[in-house]
């Protein structure tokens, strides 16, 4: 076992206290933004950092979100309940999508593919619902009066705070488990090689569609949680080809292969989209898409490993030469 | 009342197979693309959208007649998949295809916003109203007939390009084996530009096209990308004849789907056909059994 460190517990314990100290509603408002997309670009990263690369996950987050709020709205189901049954669906899809991919090897291009047109296909779904999803004009779940639990509805920011960071804490632990299991392991063999990895005894199909369904469950709770929290959504803000690539883009900037790149790239992603947001005003529109872009295929080309990842690799290069 | 919904049918299908032919050409451009270069372009759709706004300044601003800027417009959007190739894909020939095929999805993004920015996100038409042709009882858009008619020569001159001419059988010989033909002294280098510019030249065309149906937005490309992914994976990536069958199926299911309800919907059935067709057929409709 690893020696118990201090560190974390200690960023730990000043993450929880912040909000008792420092209740500035804008900061915290930017801070529950990035916990709540860490966890989502977290749960990207599962299954990225194996080589499965997805686009599918705008449609798994649309999925959460859409399901949760419909089941309040209409059926008055409290989202505590509402939650579980989005992210089943969202594990439902995962799997009808995933199982003939990882069945019959549609690897690489293929399943970037497949998965594409999964979310834009999500996205058409909302759109075409319109009479109960509201189509392109976006959907408001119902507000209760105040602060209702049981509702999953609160006004202060400091309980979304506090949500929000068990969450994101939530996705380092599933994150932990996951690197310390003998998955892991499986799965990266099958990223090297398939064929080398079924020879060996392990069932691709099965490690593949396990660490999709995972990935695809946390997604979709991202999803329901951004729904509450934002009281807002429309099919571009959570579904779709641009929200998934806007995962995988705040991965790649962060870096894809350390638990801690995915929150690195929210904090870039969303800091930047709001210093243009500020320092732009209305110009903005666009602007940020602009530079994300820009900088996505720039890190693609010279920083493949990300920030984060780049950084931590110099730093363990160093005692070495 | 049976008759009425008899022609209604009939009026679908001939429509889904006018739609068949500009997808086929959307698909057989991604095709060729990875067919050669082994690289998914995920912002052909917007270069599409790029080509459209081009047609859209070009006939608005500029006063030029549509058959004047319809060329212009192809050697636009081909320089535009050249300039794609030289500065986003050539860095990464190397590199995973993953990382390939996500610094495309990068450019989709600038694409669509550099739009969002340059032109805004007002829905812009081009203003020509092409009659609609009345056949029996059933009404056909003349725009609809002549993008068809023009995507099949687009793709005849492509097919006679390939068998006909050096460079063709040159770019034929490097989809089959890439390692071996540069050792016969092929200069890859080139082939992947002009493979890329004719790409980039089949948006153009395409752009063209659908410039007569659609509405202009920064968003266009989404209406018909994914569907053309889905075509192309449906044929079997670089499958050229696949990707053609493919595109007429799909653009019927759409078509027919529309009928019976919202366009969405059409697309909602043709994605349930994919999954399904991805049992049956994983590695595309013509694929040869191992």
């Amino acid at each position: 076992m690893t020696p118990r460190q201090p560190l974390p517990w200690f960023a730990g314990a000043a993450l929880i206290a912040l909000p008792f100290v420092y209740r500035e509603p804008y900061h915290l408002h930017i801070l529950i933004l990035i916990l709540i997309w860490s966890f989502a670009y977290t749960s990207w990263s599962m299954m990225g950092r194996f080589g499965l690369v997805s686009l599918g996950h705008g449609g798994f987050m649309g999925v959460g979100a859409y399901v949760t709020a419909l089941l309040w709205n209409h059926l008055g189901v409290s989202p505590w309940l509402g939650i579980p049954v989005a992210m089943t669906a969202a594990a439902v899809l995962a799997m009808i999508v995933a199982y003939p991919c990882f069945r019959f090897r549609i690897t690489g291009h293929y399943f970037v593919l497949v998965t594409l047109a999964l979310s834009g296909i999500v996205l058409q779904v909302i759109t075409a619902t319109r009479d109960y999803t509201g189509g392109s004009l976006g959907y408001t779940p119902d507000r209760t009066r105040g602060s209702h639990l049981l509702a999953l509805q609160f006004d202060d920011k400091v309980t979304w705070y506090l949500i929000a960071l068990a969450i994101w804490a939530l996705g380092l632990v599933i994150w932990r488990w996951v690197d310390g299991s003998m998955d892991r392991y499986a799965l990266e063999a099958i990223s090297e090689d398939e064929d080398a990895a079924a020879a060996a005894g392990v069932n691709v199909t099965w490690e593949k569609l396990k660490i999709t369904v995972i990935s695809a469950l946390m997604t979709s709770l991202a999803g329901a949680l951004y729904c509450q929290y934002q009281m807002f959504i429309s099919p571009d803000t959570v579904s779709g080809i641009a929200v998934s690539l806007q995962m995988v883009f705040a991965v790649i900037v962060g870096g894809l292969y350390v638990s801690l790149g995915p929150t690195v790239g929210a904090i870039i992603t969303i800091l930047l989209a709001e210093i243009l947001r500020i320092g732009f005003g209305t110009r903005a529109v666009g602007w940020d898409n602009l530079v994300y872009g820009v900088l996505l295929v720039v890190f693609i080309i010279f920083l493949p490993k990300g920030i984060l990842g780049s950084i931590l690799e110099r730093v363990k290069a160093r005692p070495k030469s | 009342m049976m008759d009425i919904f008899d022609i209604y049918l009939l009026e679908a299908v001939v429509n889904g197979i006018l739609l068949g032919g500009v997808l086929a050409l959307l698909a057989l451009g991604l095709n060729l693309i990875f067919g050669v270069i082994d690289v998914t372009w995920i912002c052909y759709a917007e270069l599409v959208m790029i080509g459209m706004y081009g047609m859209y300044y070009m006939v608005q601003y500029f006063g030029l007649p549509y058959y004047a800027a319809a060329p212009l417009t192809i050697l636009l959007v081909a320089a535009l998949g050249a300039l794609l190739h030289l500065l986003v894909i050539a860095p990464l020939l190397t590199a995973p295809p993953i990382n390939q095929l996500l610094a495309t999805g990068g450019v989709l993004f600038v694409l669509q916003s550099f739009a969002t920015v340059a032109f805004g996100i007002d829905f812009r038409n081009l203003g020509i109203r092409l009659p609609v042709l009345q056949f029996g009882e059933m009404n056909f858009s003349y725009s609809r007939l002549l993008a068809f008619a023009a995507a099949l020569i687009g793709m005849l001159l492509v097919y006679l390009f390939m068998k006909r001419t050096f460079l063709g059988t040159a770019i034929r010989a490097i989809s089959q084996d890439r390692q071996i033909m540069a050792l016969m002294g092929v200069d890859t280098r080139r082939i992947y530009l002009i493979t890329s510019a004719l790409g980039g030249a089949l948006a153009g065309l395409a752009s063209c096209l659908l410039v007569l149906q659609y509405d202009i937005h920064p968003f266009v490309g989404l209406s018909f990308g994914p569907i053309t992914f889905l075509i192309c994976v449906l044929g079997g990536l670089g499958n050229f004849v696949g990707g053609f069958v493919a595109a007429f199926v799909f653009a019927e299911i759409i078509s027919l789907g529309g009928l019976f309800s919202d366009l969405e919907w059409g697309y909602v059935l043709a994605f349930a056909f994919f999954i399904v067709m991805m049992f049956i057929r994983p590695a595309g409709l013509l694929a040869r059994r191992s």
